[in-house]
């Protein structure tokens, strides 16, 4: 796949790479992955997609570093990422995770400073310096007028732009999030993806993110990451990942590929199984 | 609440120092005796006179009275209080649970065997000179936390709501074994462990406050470093990972420290319950949820609440003395079953 892309490498090689990925869950029967690799060049925006058990979650945080893979290994900005300090990791890159309970009564602006954690020394405060960079993130996500809400007390739509607030506030040139719209409503879900195609556009992040809707993902990601059985089973642009022969193999379900007239994006019909 | 700011922690650590320092003064005030800190002044030229003699001699009662019985009392009270009130907030943040606490862990209820079982077999008696109770009770405390670190971890990590669960199961077994030596040993040999069963602050030497005193300040202190972690251990475990936090370590080495206060202030005092869950759910309210100034304040709130119950333990009822334990049952209880339905009916413990 990397081949596909020789301005990357003119641009000084891939900022995530990932080699010959080998992982078993303990206690599996089967390995998780078998031999995955995967590059992800500055400024990219890539969906990784699959069928539910395909890995999708473990590959993020692999990629993340907060997990060690049975073989192979991550570079991050072309050094091992489990090699990093963590705070230094997580001055590069930032995660979102699905899980996203936070304990106790803490306000908007309180975990959105959070992200300023690893720019912090051991006992230091937060600076003016930091105070900035958290209200720029609360501007970003349109939370403007929330800070001194408890995050509790917020919308699931709001409380995960809050969480996306801190991991921008880590001032990270990667962000990987694991299904960030897994729980809200159509227009929150544009809305989401509509804030990461923009910082993605005009500042240059690198947006990973793992999606269950397809259709989403076809329209915001240039690139999608097919997982399936192990390894990747499509890699590339999403016309060219979604046919209808992948979703047949992959997802085992009949779909008919149409494109947006509009964006040229592709979209899935899913057809209903045959009854009888 | 807004973010943290040093203003705040200054202002907020100052009042409830001050506040301190006002329950020391007034609980070495009160007592059966009637004497007050009044008494401990010299007597001003318009007391003197015949009665000069008779004032003398009560300001020396006075000071035995309040330096020797009651301080003692009310400082070991205080720094079992700030540690069972630290701990406690280490607890809910790394176990993530609010119903978190030392006791209910069972590292208190380790204490409490470790005494009575030394009692009932007699070997206090056989070695009176060594503090031998005192020391079984701390490597009770001690070996349960090792117990339940060994029991709930999976795959070299350990998982906090496990942790929970073994730790309520295995105070479970600690009481029933208390009941169990308390059945079958002539009630006469347990006399002097009776009130370990609840809690109770006894009346120690100035040498021993001393030490468990310099033992706090640093259990707080290391504690200190890991305000911002165990914030970000709040936001979840790999929220905490991706945002830099070596979560293993900081785990450790937090349960390690809130471990150990415990045990050194049980061990003199035996299982007070309460303290540990309701101090930071308290200071919280307060003081807001940033561990930062939370873990100051739980042991500061904890230890003025503590010295106030055992003020109250040792008059409300004089001359009898209440145990501690029971006052702590008593405002903890309720005031926990309060919060509770005062933040939106659980959603707050959710």
């Amino acid at each position: 796949m990397s081949e596909t892309r020789p301005a990357d490498a003119a641009a000084g090689g891939p900022l995530l790479e990932a080699r010959h990925l080998g992982f078993s869950h303990p206690g599996a029967a089967a390995p998780l992955f078998t031999d995955l690799s995967l590059r992800l060049a500055p400024g990219e925006m890539a969906g990784i997609i699959g069928p539910n058990g395909s890995g999708k979650t473990t590959l993020l945080r692999i990629l993340g570093g907060l997990l060690a893979p049975d073989r192979g290994g991550v570079s991050l900005a072309g050094r091992p990422v489990r090699a990093l300090r963590p705070r230094a990791r997580a001055r590069l890159l930032a995660l979102v995770p699905q899980e996203s309970q936070v304990l106790f009564n803490f306000s908007v602006i309180e975990v959105v400073l959070m992200g300023r954690s690893p720019h912090l020394g051991l006992l230091g405060l937060e600076r003016p310096r930091d105070f900035a960079a958290a209200r720029d993130a609360l501007r970003e996500m349109d939370l403007e007028g929330l800070e001194d809400r408890p995050l509790r007390g917020l919308s699931s739509g709001e409380r995960q732009r809050a969480l996306i607030a801190r991991a921008l506030a880590q001032e990270p040139r990667l962000i990987l999030l694991d299904e960030p719209t897994a729980f809200l409503d159509l227009k929150h879900r544009l809305q989401i993806h509509e804030i990461l195609a923009r910082l993605n556009g005009r500042d240059g992040l690198t947006v990973v993110s793992v999606s269950h809707d397809l259709n989403l993902a076809a329209l915001y990601f240039s690139r999608l990451v097919l997982l399936h059985r192990g390894g990747i089973a499509a890699d590339g642009p999403p016309a060219e990942v979604l046919t209808a022969e992948r979703v047949r193999q992959v997802y085992e379900t009949e779909a008919r590929i149409e494109r947006d007239p509009e964006t040229g994006a592709p979209f899935l019909l899913p057809r209903a199984p045959r009854r009888g | 609440m807004p973010p943290l700011t040093s203003r705040r922690i200054a202002v907020s650590i100052g009042l409830l120092l001050a506040a301190l320092a006002a329950a020391i003064a007034v609980c070495s005030s009160l007592g059966s005796s009637g004497y007050t800190l009044l008494d401990l002044l010299p007597p001003g030229p318009a007391s003197g006179g015949p009665g000069s003699a008779a004032g003398q001699g009560d300001a020396a009662t006075a000071a035995a009275m309040i330096l020797r019985v009651r301080l003692p009392r009310i400082l070991l009270a205080a720094i079992t209080g700030a540690a069972l009130g630290a701990a406690g907030a280490v607890f809910q943040a790394i176990l993530r649970n609010p119903l978190a606490d030392p006791y209910i862990l069972g590292v208190s209820g380790g204490a409490a065997l470790g005494a009575f079982a030394v009692t009932a077999l007699g070997l206090q008696a056989l070695v009176p000179w060594l503090p031998l109770r005192e020391a079984a009770s701390f490597t009770g405390a001690v070996a349960t936390v090792a117990f339940i670190f060994l029991l709930s971890r999976v795959g070299g990590r350990i998982a906090s709501y496990p942790m929970l669960l073994i730790g309520v199961v295995t105070n479970t077994i600690y009481l029933s074994l208390i009941l169990f030596i308390q059945t079958v040993v002539e009630a006469t040999r347990l006399e002097g462990v009776r009130m370990w069963l609840v809690g109770n602050v006894p009346i120690e030497g100035y040498g021993l406050i001393g030490f468990l005193a310099l033992l706090l300040l640093a259990g707080l202190l290391a504690l200190a470093t890991l305000g911002r972690d165990l914030n970000l251990l709040s936001a979840g475990e790999d929220a905490a990972r991706s945002l830099g936090v070596s979560v293993e370590t900081a785990r450790g080495i937090g349960l390690l420290l809130a471990s150990l206060l415990t045990a050194a202030v049980v061990s003199v005092t035996g299982p007070i319950g309460f303290v540990g869950l309701i101090v930071p759910h308290a200071a919280r309210l307060v003081f807001g949820p940033d561990h930062r100034l939370l873990l100051p304040a739980s042991a500061l709130t904890g230890a003025i609440f503590l010295t106030l119950a055992d003020t109250a333990a040792r008059t409300v009822m004089a001359p009898t003395e209440l145990p501690v334990g029971v006052i702590t049952a008593l405002c903890g209880g309720p005031f926990f079953l309060w919060l509770y339905r005062a933040q939106g009916g659980g959603r707050y413990f959710e």
